[in-house]
């Protein structure tokens, strides 16, 4: 009961949070200098064309109307039009979207799961060569930009040892499943193109890991750092006092309150991931929604970048809120705060 | 040895390894715990009484190191335990109260999780519903309210005291052979610190438990123990029933420490020992209070003295009774 107020208070600032977020982006994608209509059709169309593209788009009134617009067509689902690719935007984050989520959630995972495991193990042997390595390792993987080592994955894989495919998201010669949700994964099994399926995420692997290193770098180090303190503490010597076996301890007792940190932190990196996302979807040249959104601010291509920056935020908010349940659910701290005795 | 002694410390000597050294910390502990018995261990803070009883539970830090000594549990050799026996040790012989309740249980899970965690290992091969049952009923024996409602509460939900009392039923809540309590009144305040004693007496007279009291209150010795050791530095200096001790004080240290508990009539802060417990990477040779000591003589820089008889169980390590009674250890 605690965890249902928890959660309404929480869904109800990150509602919020996306109202500051809509008036901020809008006006920063508004104020920047630049005619966008202007830009759109290039300095050679005859001013009656640029004049109609901007009634066209709102772009003559007066700032707060265009708010009261854009916001309109925001809860409908319309974000407008793109003024690079003429079509409206939402068509075009649907096509690129479930790409980049695609590889964010694989990274995500391979973060989640690398970082804890390589924490605990070197936790548990500390000091020991496996430790040391890890240690030296991350902070290699921490100080390295994901780009870098993407330019590294495509020397070694697609020169040297050829084992993995450094371009695109399918090979021409593989038959694609129909796009129904976007996901190419979860289209292929959904239609049973399992070649395309092993294809995928085969294409997957090289871009999900170098996004994920640095992450992983960090989330090693702190599960690592955590349940080294933790072990230190009277209760992991209490629990040992008490005849309960060290692996029992480590992996249950100490491993649940040595990962609120780990959580905490991996949040916000994988919200970086969207950010990071760019040059790695640029250099294993992979369509994704943040190549779009780089365009769009280079063109000054006001719909399109709002949109891009608007649905990045609901996934931001959406992230923390997953986060926070994560956090809430290995910490009563957090979850029963102003709740009763009785939890 | 007689047949109701149950634990038997001889000669334990144990060193930290430090950066740039070795810290002497016990140097040559003798303790003996009988069946039933209540024993107070009492000395200032960093005089060893912790490591003491950690070495008797094998939890001492990695970079401890056992060189000479024995910890016979029951007639065997707790130093020589390897995994089974030492979790059987552990699980079922000794538990162990810490000193910081809150330190002691883990934040993140309920108590009712916890104490049936430790129910499971000390007796292996029950049902999760009999474990329960347990905890609801060391908790009760516990004297704690609402039993059943404490099991889900986790560990910040509850006041200082509570959570002690959390920590003895958790220990008690199988039968135990001895019970260790680290200064387990120490980190509570003074109202609760009484009832807790009082629990924990109760439990142990109850039970038929051992007990090893750490303390460095010479008032929760007196009140709490059948017979008090007197530490310092790392070494035994005095042994006495708890009645002979207080009224027969015969070590300088013992002394100095009965004198310096704050008198509440006229008087005000009294003065203390003068000087501070060694440093334990270069221990003075010899007695390691003499530097401290106001009756020193030559020879106590020199040589250790041995724990002598004074008569009557009571023992002292200090030179100036060598000539009355006989080196016993």
């Amino acid at each position: 009961m605690g965890l249902g107020r928890f959660m309404v208070r929480r869904l109800a600032l990150s509602l919020l949070v996306l109202a500051g977020l809509s008036i901020l982006i809008f006006l920063i994608a508004r104020v920047v200098p630049g005619d966008p209509a202007r830009l759109a059709l290039g300095p050679r169309a005859p001013e009656w064309a640029v004049q109609s593209l901007r009634e066209e788009m709102n772009l003559d009134k007066p700032l707060h109307v265009q708010y009261y617009l854009w916001l309109r067509g925001l809860l409908r689902g319309d974000l407008g039009k793109s003024l690079l690719t003429r079509r409206p935007v939402m068509d075009d984050i649907k096509e690129f979207l479930p790409a980049t989520c695609e590889i964010v959630l694989f990274s995500a995972l391979v973060m989640a799961v690398g970082g804890i495991l390589l924490g605990v193990l070197s936790a548990s042997y500390p000091n020991s060569w496996f430790d040391n390595v890890v240690r030296v390792v991350a902070y290699l993987g921490i100080v390295t930009p994901s780009f870098v080592w993407a330019v590294i994955f495509v020397l070694i894989f697609g020169y040297i040892w050829p084992i993995l495919p450094v371009i695109g998201r399918l090979e021409m010669t593989v038959e694609a499943p129909p796009v129904f949700t976007g996901f190419l994964l979860l289209d292929s099994l959904i239609f049973g193109k399992y070649e395309a399926f092993w294809d995928g995420l085969r294409h997957l692997i090289l871009p999900s890991v170098a996004l994920a290193l640095g992450g992983m770098a960090q989330a090693a180090r702190i599960t690592r750092s955590s349940l080294m303190e933790n072990m230190g503490k009277d209760y992991a010597l209490a629990q040992v006092a008490y005849g309960i076996p060290w692996r029992v301890t480590l992996g249950k007792y100490l491993l649940k309150p040595s990962l609120i940190p780990t959580v905490s932190v991996m949040a916000l990196d994988i919200a970086a991931l969207f950010a990071n996302a760019f040059l790695v979807e640029l250099v294993f040249n992979y369509p994704g929604i943040s190549g779009y959104g780089i365009r769009a601010m280079l063109n000054k291509d006001v719909n399109a970048i709002s949109g891009v920056i608007m649905v990045m935020g609901v996934i931001f908010t959406g992230v923390n809120i997953i986060v926070d349940l994560v956090v809430a659910y290995l910490d009563p701290r957090v979850r029963l705060v102003g709740g009763s005795q009785s939890g | 040895m007689e047949d109701s002694t149950l634990v038997e410390i001889k000669n334990l000597t144990v060193w930290y390894r430090v950066y740039g050294g070795l810290l002497r910390v016990l140097d040559g502990v003798n303790l003996s715990v009988a069946r039933g018995q209540k024993v107070g261990i009492v000395g200032e803070t960093g005089c060893g009484k912790t490591t003491t009883v950690k070495a008797i539970l094998r939890i001492l830090p990695k970079n401890a190191v056992v060189p000479e000594g024995t910890i016979m549990f029951q007639g065997r050799n707790v130093l020589k335990m390897r995994g089974r026996e030492l979790q059987e040790l552990r699980g079922q012989g000794i538990a162990m109260v810490f000193q910081d309740p809150t330190a002691a249980l883990n934040p993140v899970f309920t108590i009712g999780q916890q104490i049936m965690e430790v129910i499971k290992y000390a007796r292996p091969g029950g049902k999760a519903k009999e474990w329960r049952e347990m905890a609801v009923r060391a908790l009760k024996e516990a004297a704690l309210p609402d039993p059943e409602r404490l099991m889900e509460n986790y560990p910040f939900q509850l006041s200082g005291g509570m959570r002690q009392r959390v920590c003895i039923a958790m220990a008690l809540a199988t039968a135990r052979t001895l019970l260790i309590a680290d200064e387990p009144t120490t980190n509570l305040d003074v109202t609760i610190q009484d009832q807790v004693l009082r629990l924990v007496r109760r439990l142990v007279e109850e039970k038929g438990t051992s007990l090893i009291l750490i303390t460095h209150s010479l008032g929760v010795a007196r009140e709490m123990t059948d017979l008090v050791y007197v530490m310092y530095a790392g070494t035994m200096v005095e042994v006495a029933q708890t009645d002979e001790l207080f009224d027969n004080p015969l070590h300088p240290y013992t002394l100095g420490l009965l004198q310096s508990i704050p008198k509440l009539t006229g008087g005000g802060v009294t003065q203390g020992i003068a000087g501070r417990i060694p440093d334990y990477a270069n221990p003075p040779p010899g007695c390691r209070f003499a530097p401290r000591c106001d009756q020193a003589m030559p020879i106590c820089s020199e040589r250790k003295p041995a724990l002598f008889d004074a008569g009557g169980g009571h023992q002292v390590a200090c030179w100036r009774f060598a000539a009355g009674g006989e080196a016993v250890a």
